[in-house]
């Protein structure tokens, strides 16, 4: 099971009050986990990446075990400490006061 | 008994303002979707607990929303906008060919008859319509591909299509407006459009009565007379009496003719109120007085609604959707401003109350009037 730390409003939307548990089929990637996700939670569709190109969304970021993954190929494995569950792949919205 | 619930769209979320029909006392319900821009809501003629809300934010994208049960409970519907075809381009800002992308909902326009089949304004500007509820969407591509739109070039708001009229006398005739191409009719149900903008003179394009290139504001249409039209352009009071045909300017005596919103009275076809602006680079009233402007005889003499509206220091805007109607006998009207203040007068403007002072930035406001 991967764990996936969304931003406040996306928990909102999904209607999950805390971390969620997603599992992947065969290796675990961005592609993977995102497509895991949006097909447990078909209301997310398009919140994180664009539902055409499925291209991340700009004012998005992908971390996990204290990297920014953002701009890894979506086909990369990640960390095994994600893949194995130890460690969380944090879904986090740009920081905009005002 | 009758009542009124009034769907406002801010800039941090939703709110949903009901009364009985004497509109003097108000619940409150809100914020829905807090922290999200709120576009526009608005609730189905067939079907008045059908509502549907445009909800976005630059963090997540766009979602619509629907309610069956008159804003109590909301659900995620679609929210997948893609153009027909190959998008092509339109102008961009400096003149330069910029590809079609989409950006937000700025409209919903629900069917005068289906609560299933709802049409979407967009920016970048383009129609789509539903017919399962807001569970998929499609392009009228008939719009975007009538042949004038390479040459449409974004208002600073951005490229939009921010209104929408159904003629209900003629379930094919649709009027939409664009900032800042013009104002746009189809008779076949939206296969084939055509610009409707003779008449319209805009100092700050190449052409001034070009065929499109204007910054149409908002347009305002009374059921009982589809054919007549009211339009706020970016500066200027215009009319039609001809469904767009030709259209000529009745801004008259008001103190600028520069403004967002506009609309009918319910009951009176040659009732019409605006919000005067002072300028495009000024978006606040004159005098820091808050001043609906309604004219009875369908344009050139206006008279200024004060009673209960600030009168000093207020430098607000009102926003093209932010203004709406009520049905009941004594003709309710209804603005939202940037300030967050929702406005309600249930004497046909004679009189303003506040329903509410201390709202985000209030983007829409729509009105149903429940029996």
């Amino acid at each position: 099971m991967i764990l996936v730390v969304l931003p406040t409003h996306l928990r909102t939307l999904a209607l999950v009050s805390g971390d969620v548990q997603i599992e992947v089929q065969g290796q675990a990637t961005q592609r993977s986990v995102l497509d895991a996700l949006e097909t447990r939670y078909p209301m997310l569709r398009g919140t994180i990446r664009d539902q055409v190109t499925l291209e991340r969304r700009p004012f998005l970021r992908f971390f996990a075990c204290e990297e920014d993954l953002s701009h890894e190929s979506p086909d990369a494995p990640l960390p095994e400490a994600v893949a194995s569950g130890a460690e969380p792949f944090f879904i986090v919205g740009a920081i905009a006061g005002g | 008994m009758s009542g009124v619930r009034v769907l406002v769209g801010t800039r941090k979320g939703a709110f949903v303002l009901t009364a009985d029909g004497k509109r003097e006392r108000w619940d409150v319900s809100g914020p829905h979707f807090a922290g999200w821009e709120i576009y526009h809501l608005k609730g189905s003629p067939a079907d008045p607990n059908r509502l549907y809300a445009s909800q976005s934010t630059g963090w997540f994208g766009q979602l619509i929303q629907r309610s069956n049960d008159g804003g109590k409970r909301w659900e995620p519907v679609g929210n997948k906008f893609v153009y027909d075809g190959v998008a092509g381009t339109h102008q961009w800002y400096d003149g330069t060919p910029h590809p079609w992308e989409f950006k937000r909902v700025w409209h919903l326009e629900p069917s005068l008859t289906d609560p299933d089949t709802i049409y979407a304004g967009v920016e970048d500007a383009g129609l789509f319509r539903s017919s399962d509820g807001g569970q998929s969407w499609q392009e009228l591509p008939g719009l975007r591909g009538h042949g004038s739109g390479p040459s449409w070039q974004p208002g600073a708001g951005g490229l939009c299509l921010h209104t929408i009229i159904l003629d209900p006398s003629r379930p094919d005739r649709m009027y939409i407006a664009i900032s800042a191409a013009g104002a746009f009719r189809t008779d076949d149900g939206g296969k084939s459009w055509r610009p409707i903008n003779h008449g319209l003179r805009s100092a700050h394009i190449p052409d001034p009565d070009a065929e499109v290139g204007h910054c149409v504001h908002h347009i305002a249409m009374h059921r009982a007379r589809p054919g007549v039209l009211f339009m706020q352009k970016h500066w200027d009071v215009m009319r039609s009496d001809n469904a767009g045909d030709s259209w000529q300017e009745v801004s008259g005596n008001l103190p600028t003719d520069f403004g967002f919103a506009i609309e009918v009275h319910a009951h009176e076809p040659e009732t019409v109120y605006v919000v005067p602006i002072k300028s495009d680079s000024e978006h606040f009233p004159p005098d820091g007085k808050l001043r609906v402007y309604r004219s009875k005889s369908g344009g050139n003499e206006w008279e200024a609604l004060t009673k209960g509206l600030p009168q000093s220091d207020c430098y607000v805007n009102v926003l093209r959707d932010a203004m709406a109607v009520d049905t009941l006998d004594s003709c309710g009207v209804y603005f939202g401003t940037t300030g967050g203040q929702v406005y309600a007068s249930a004497d046909s403007g004679n009189g303003w109350n506040p329903i509410v002072r201390d709202l985000p930035g209030v983007l829409s406001v729509e009105v149903q009037t429940l029996s």
